[in-house]
Parts: structure tokens; sequence; C-alpha cells
């Protein structure tokens, strides 16, 4: 059993809208699992029923193979999009609320707050009030409010709004500790670049409907369509472009170097290069040969608009 | 404020009973210019108003000394062949329109008069008169023979009706509290955070019973702070508690007097006794009841408004339909309760859960059972009342769930029908 969760054909309805609509997905255990989708795709209808917010309509949510149920909740730490904390509460005793809430002792989580208070470098915000910090540090509390109970999965939605970049990159770290440490991470995003450097897994939701799921590396891997990058060195325009051309799919071509280098994308009928390398020798010098692995972002982009396409 | 206020309130009481007095104290210059021959002993000074007597000056030259003193006014009385032509003649000048109290005795003195010359023209004495125009009252008693006093009704419903107020101030402010409260979280957006960890209704409820337990203290406090300083102030002050109901039956009438003062200073104390006979304990315990109970239904509805609306600038239009009832309540309560404590309207208030806490609190005072509140009213008001909360509870929880996570738009009535089938 490799999954910390599992949603079995998931659906939900707000009146006339369909918020999800029959979404399964299977998160491996010890990774980090990007949820993207654009806004208003039902991810975060689907984060606050694994956090039991709200509960389906039809489907089943298993965690580590049982069904959900309220005592999964102290073993779930949540980050939502929509954020904030009491405004007039001070940051110590407020921390200590919110950890006892998730069922750990005062005592106990007096000593951990103590540890990630120092360890993020916080230690003299404890008797600060809330309205008395700025924004991305009062995002610091919150994330270690959320992480503060151990939990087996902790769900982040946009977790690095409002940080700046320095920030951004501790937190980012944190994360990636806590995954070392054996902890589960569902990771909601649409800011592409994080998911390229985090995520192992990815799933795509786009109204309501989960389009695709999987390793992203898989992903990647039927997602690239045979396009490669080339670079030759030529003596000026001298037909071979018109011939290859004639021959191959050139998607764009450019001369640089004052028309010593000819760069072009091509793009192959299948995956076998040979055919092409071998029209080229004698013709010209091949200085580079890439193929294009397209980007999460181009993934996202093409999902979605070829899903918009078929409305 | 939990300990200041039982000290401003009884500041306050002090307050006015040490104003009314200087306002008796303050008494009033009535220049009396008498040019007729009947009313020459009738204007003697009381505490409140003294006469000035005038002779032998034109009405201008009256008028003009009364305003160059700054008296209150000048009563001039004509010349005259008969009383009926010297009464409808006679006028009373002042600066501002007088006190209906000052004009109310001016003009039982001339009705008085009046009254006695028609009755002499009539042929009957004054000593007949006096024997004539005795003050009566009627005896009542209940049916097992207890002398019943009149008014008393009043007085019972009357302090029944502060209780019933309390509640009505409390709910509405400890509503409005946790209404606030829910439209704090609401807008810091802790809101998520909070129900990732306990469930909205538990958040609900626990933020209802909070407040409710709040309140209960806060009365207890109160109660025993205000009875402490009630009689501190008493003792220092020394201040006669019948001096509340005073004041009023002092006209100054020409026969009456002594009997009827005799007669109302035992009624003090007959009214008194029944005050005492009030069940006090009881009612402090069932005042209890019907505020924890009736502010859990309120109070969910009001967490169920914060939840709908993102700030609270919006929730007017969901207030008013709460306080409709409980304005309701205090008025039908004030009208129909005090005349009939046990009319039909009284008790079909007093059984309606949206109402029941105040309107029943105001029949209480009359006691349980016999002559009283029948226990049956009681024992279904108080079901009602649980069952109530529990059927709104369950609304305002459906409405609170979906509300506490929606942001930006204003929900109209028909949105909030559409939640709870969410």
């Amino acid at each position: 059993m490799n999954n910390i969760l599992v949603a079995d054909k998931v659906s939900k309805q707000f009146g006339s809208h369909i918020a999800l609509n029959q979404v399964s997905l299977e998160i491996p255990k010890n990774s980090i699992y990007g949820l993207l989708g654009p806004n208003g795709a039902g991810k975060t209808t689907l984060i606050r029923i694994i956090n039991q917010i709200t509960y389906p309509d039809k489907g089943m949510i298993f965690f580590e193979g049982k069904p959900l149920e309220a005592k999964h909740i102290a073993m779930i730490g949540y980050l939502p999009e929509e954020r904030g904390l009491y405004k007039s509460m001070k940051v110590g005793e407020q921390a200590l609320y919110l950890a006892q809430l998730k069922g750990l002792s005062k005592a106990d989580a007096k000593m951990r707050l103590k540890y990630w208070f120092e360890r993020l470098d916080i230690g003299d915000w404890w008797n600060k009030k809330i309205q008395e910090l700025s924004k991305g540090m009062a995002q610091k509390i919150q994330f270690i409010v959320t992480v503060l109970h151990e939990p087996k999965l902790l769900i982040f939605d946009e977790p690095f709004s409002g940080f700046d970049p320095i920030n951004a990159n501790i937190i980012k770290d944190e994360i990636l500790q806590l995954r070392e440490k054996g902890t589960s991470i569902i990771f909601s995003t649409h800011r592409m670049e994080s998911v390229e450097e985090l995520c192992e897994y990815i799933a795509l939701i786009h109204k309501s409907e989960k389009l695709l799921d999987g390793k992203l590396s898989e992903i990647k891997r039927a997602y690239k369509n045979n396009i490669y990058k080339v670079g030759l060195g030529v003596q000026g325009a001298n037909g071979l472009l018109e011939d290859l051309k004639e021959k191959f799919k050139i998607l764009s071509s450019e001369y640089v170097d004052h028309g010593l280098q000819l760069n072009f994308t091509v793009q192959l009928p299948s995956a076998d290069t040979g055919a092409f390398l071998s029209h080229l020798s004698g013709k010209a010098n091949v200085n580079n040969f890439t193929e294009t692995i397209p980007s999460a972002n181009d993934i996202f982009i093409r999902t979605v608009q070829t899903n918009s396409i078929y409305e | 404020m939990t300990f200041l206020s039982p000290i401003l309130m009884v500041g306050m009481v002090v307050l006015i009973v040490y104003l009314t007095k200087i306002n008796d104290n303050q008494s009033k210059v009535i220049g009396v210019l008498n040019d007729s021959d009947y009313f020459s002993t009738d204007f003697q000074s009381t505490e409140s108003t003294s006469f000035l007597k005038f002779k032998d000056i034109d009405v201008e030259a009256a008028k003009d000394s009364i305003m160059g003193m700054g008296y209150y006014g000048l009563l001039y009385i004509p010349e005259g062949d008969n009383l009926e032509i010297v009464a409808n003649k006679a006028v009373f000048y002042s600066k501002d329109a007088p006190g209906s109290t000052l004009l109310d005795n001016l003009e039982n003195v001339f009705e008085d008069r009046l009254r006695l010359q028609r009755l002499q023209d009539l042929g009957v004495s004054v000593s007949d008169f006096e024997r004539i125009d005795h003050h009566f009252e009627m005896t009542t008693s209940t049916f097992s023979g207890e002398r019943n006093l009149k008014g008393i009704n009043e007085i019972k419903a009357f302090i029944g009706g502060a209780f019933g107020y309390l509640i009505m101030m409390f709910i509405i402010i400890y509503g409005g509290f946790v209404m606030r409260s829910v439209i704090e979280e609401k807008t810091s957006r802790i809101i998520e955070v909070i129900i990732s960890s306990v469930k909205p209704f538990q958040l609900m409820l626990g933020k209802i019973i909070g407040t409710s337990l709040a309140g209960v203290t806060q009365f207890v406090i109160w109660i025993v702070s205000g009875v402490l300083l009630f009689g501190l102030v008493i003792m220092i002050f020394d201040i006669d508690p019948s001096a509340f109901n005073a004041g009023t039956e002092n006209t100054p009438g020409l026969v009456g007097g002594a009997a009827y003062m005799a007669a109302s200073d035992s009624a003090i104390q007959l009214y008194a006794n029944e005050l005492f006979k009030i069940p006090w304990i009881m009612l402090i315990c069932f005042f209890m009841v019907y505020f924890v109970l009736g502010y859990l239904i309120y109070s969910s509805i009001y967490a169920a408004i914060g939840a709908a609306v993102d700030n609270e600038t919006d929730t007017q239009q969901f207030i008013f339909p709460i306080i409709l009832p409980l304005m309701l309540a205090i008025y039908v309560g004030f009208f129909s309760v005090f005349n009939n404590p046990h009319g039909p309207i009284a008790v079909g208030f007093s059984l309606f859960p949206l109402t029941s806490p105040i309107v029943m609190l105001m029949r209480l005072p009359g006691g349980i059972g016999e002559g009283g509140v029948p226990y049956w009213e009681l024992t279904v008001s108080i079901l009602l009342l649980i069952i109530t909360f529990m059927g709104i509870v369950w609304l305002a929880a459906k409405i609170y769930r979906v509300g506490i996570l929606m942001y930006g738009k204003k929900p109209s009535y028909r949105d909030l029908i559409k939640w709870l089938k969410y």
C-alpha cells in the first residue's frame, strides 16, 4: 500500500454548478504531488473535501487505505490559499491555540513552537500581535502552525504567495526537508516553475474534471512530440533549407553568425532520428541536436487549450 | 464593564432619585391678582408652588412685575357678578406654556369651588357634600379569601417585564457579539485554518455556548453586586423605598386628604408584602433557563448571518427580521400581559418560541400553578424552545458551513435557501 491518499470518483455539486466530476487520484506516500489547474477548476473544493470541510456528493476518499474519517484530521496539515490569523491576538498565544486544536498538548506545542521559531529565526515575535507583523512574517507563522503537529499529509495551497523570493526559498527548503522526513505533500498551484522544481507527480484539473495525472517525468515523455532543435554549420544560403523544408516538417528557422549557422526546429514523424540525421550527413556539419522536452507550463497550457476547444 | 455596569446602574437610580428631589424642591412662584370676591383663601402655598398675592394694581403692572422678577406666571381673576362668570374670565399668564401638573392643580381649585357653588345652588350644604364626596375603592379578593391588590398585576408584570427586557438586551448585545466574531474570523481569513481542525458545527456551537456562559456569568455578577450595592446605597443615603411611587397623588384638593394618605400608607405595606411574596428565586432560575434557551436560538441565527456576509454593513437586512419578534414580544408584553397576564394573547406569545423567553417571564412573577402560569404552559413553552433551538441550530449550521467559505457576493434570502440544500 503505497498511497497515502486515494480519491475514488469524487463528485461535488453546488446547486447547478458542478465543482468536481468523478475525479480519481492516487497520491503516493512520501512524494510531492502537484495539483494543477486554472482558477476555479475545482482544486480548492477537492482539497476541502480531503480536509473534511465539505463532503463529496459521490465517491470516496481513502487515507492510508481506510475511508476518511474525523480522526484523520489530526494527521493532515493544511495551509489554505485564503489564509489569515486573528489580528489582535499575540503570535505565541495564537500558535499555541491552533496547535492545541490539532490535538497537541500545551507543553508539547510550546516545545515544538520554540524549535520552529528558532529555526525560522523569529524567536522574538512571540509576544507581538499579528497586526504588527508584515504579510510575509504572518505567512511564516502560518507555515509553522500548519506543520507543527507533524502530519503525515501536508496540503499547501499556493504556499509561496505573499513571500519575498528569499523567504520563498527558505519555505521551499523546509518543504523539501519535510519530504525527506517522510511526509507526503500535496501542492496546489498554478505557478509552474515551482511545480518543475518540487513535484514528482502531478494531476491536472480543469473545469471540474481531471485531465491527466501521473509521474511528471512520464507525462513529459508522453507529451514530447519529437521536436528537435538543430544547429547546422553552413556556407550561406545554399538551398539546404529549401531541401529540408520539402522533406521534413520545419517549424521555424533562422540564419545566425552572418549566415554561417542555420538554426531550426523540426518535428519528426517518429522518435527515430536516424533517417533525419543520415539525410543531413555530408550536407552540413551538425553543431547541435537537442530534443525539446515540454515544460510543465507547456503541458498545462496545451492540455487546457485542447480541452477548451472541444467545449 | 462586567463589574462597572452594576455600579453605573445603581448610580443612575441614585441620580434619578436625587434629581427628582431637587426638581420637587425647586418651587414655582405664581402671582395671583384676584379682583373678585371669591378664592380669597384657596391659593395656599405648597412645597412645590408658592402663591404671591397682588392687590390693587392693574393686570399689566402685575404681568410686568412677574416678568421682571422672573417668576413662573400670573393668575388673573377678574371682577364679576357671580362665580361662573369670574371663573370663565380667569386667565393664567406665563412665559411658556404652563406645565400640565400645575395647570391641573389650578383647574382643580376652580372645579372644586364651582362644584361647591353649584351644589349650594341646588341646596346641598358643605357638610352634606363632604359626606357624599367619599373616595371609594373596591375591595378585591381571591376565591380563597386572600386580599387582592389593585395594580399588583401591573407591578408584577413590570418586574417580569424588566427581566424580559434584560433578556432582549442581552440577546441583541451578545448575539451581535457572536455575529461580529464570525465576521472577524471570515474577514481575517483564519476561518479555513480553523475548520480544517474542528468541524464548522463545533466551532459555531462552541462560540454560541461560550458567549452564553459569559452572559450568565455577567448576570450573576450583576445580580449579586447589584443587590449588595442597592443595600449599601439604601443604608448610606437612607432612601425611603416608598419614595419611588409617591409624588403623584399630592394634588391640593379641598377635601379627602389625610384619611386617603393613611389608607395609601397601609396599601404600600400590603404591596411591599405582595412583592416579597413574589417567588424571586424561582423567577431568577427561570430567567436563566429562558435566557439561555432564547439566547441559543437567537445567537444561532446571528451566527448564520455573520457567516453569510463579508462585513457588518451588510447585516442590516438580515438583522431586522430578528429584532422584530423581540420588539413584538416586548410590546405585546407591555400592552397585553400587563392587563391580563393569563389572557389568550399572553398565553399564545408565551408559548411561541421566538417570543416566549420575554413574554413568559412577564407572566411568571404571578407564580406557577394555581393563580399563576399553569404547569403545562410552562412545560410546553420550554419544550417548544428546546425543539426550536435544535431546529434553528440545524438550519443555521447549514448556512454557516457554506457561508464562512463564501466571499465577495452579498447573499440574498434566495441564496441562503439555496445554501440549505448544499
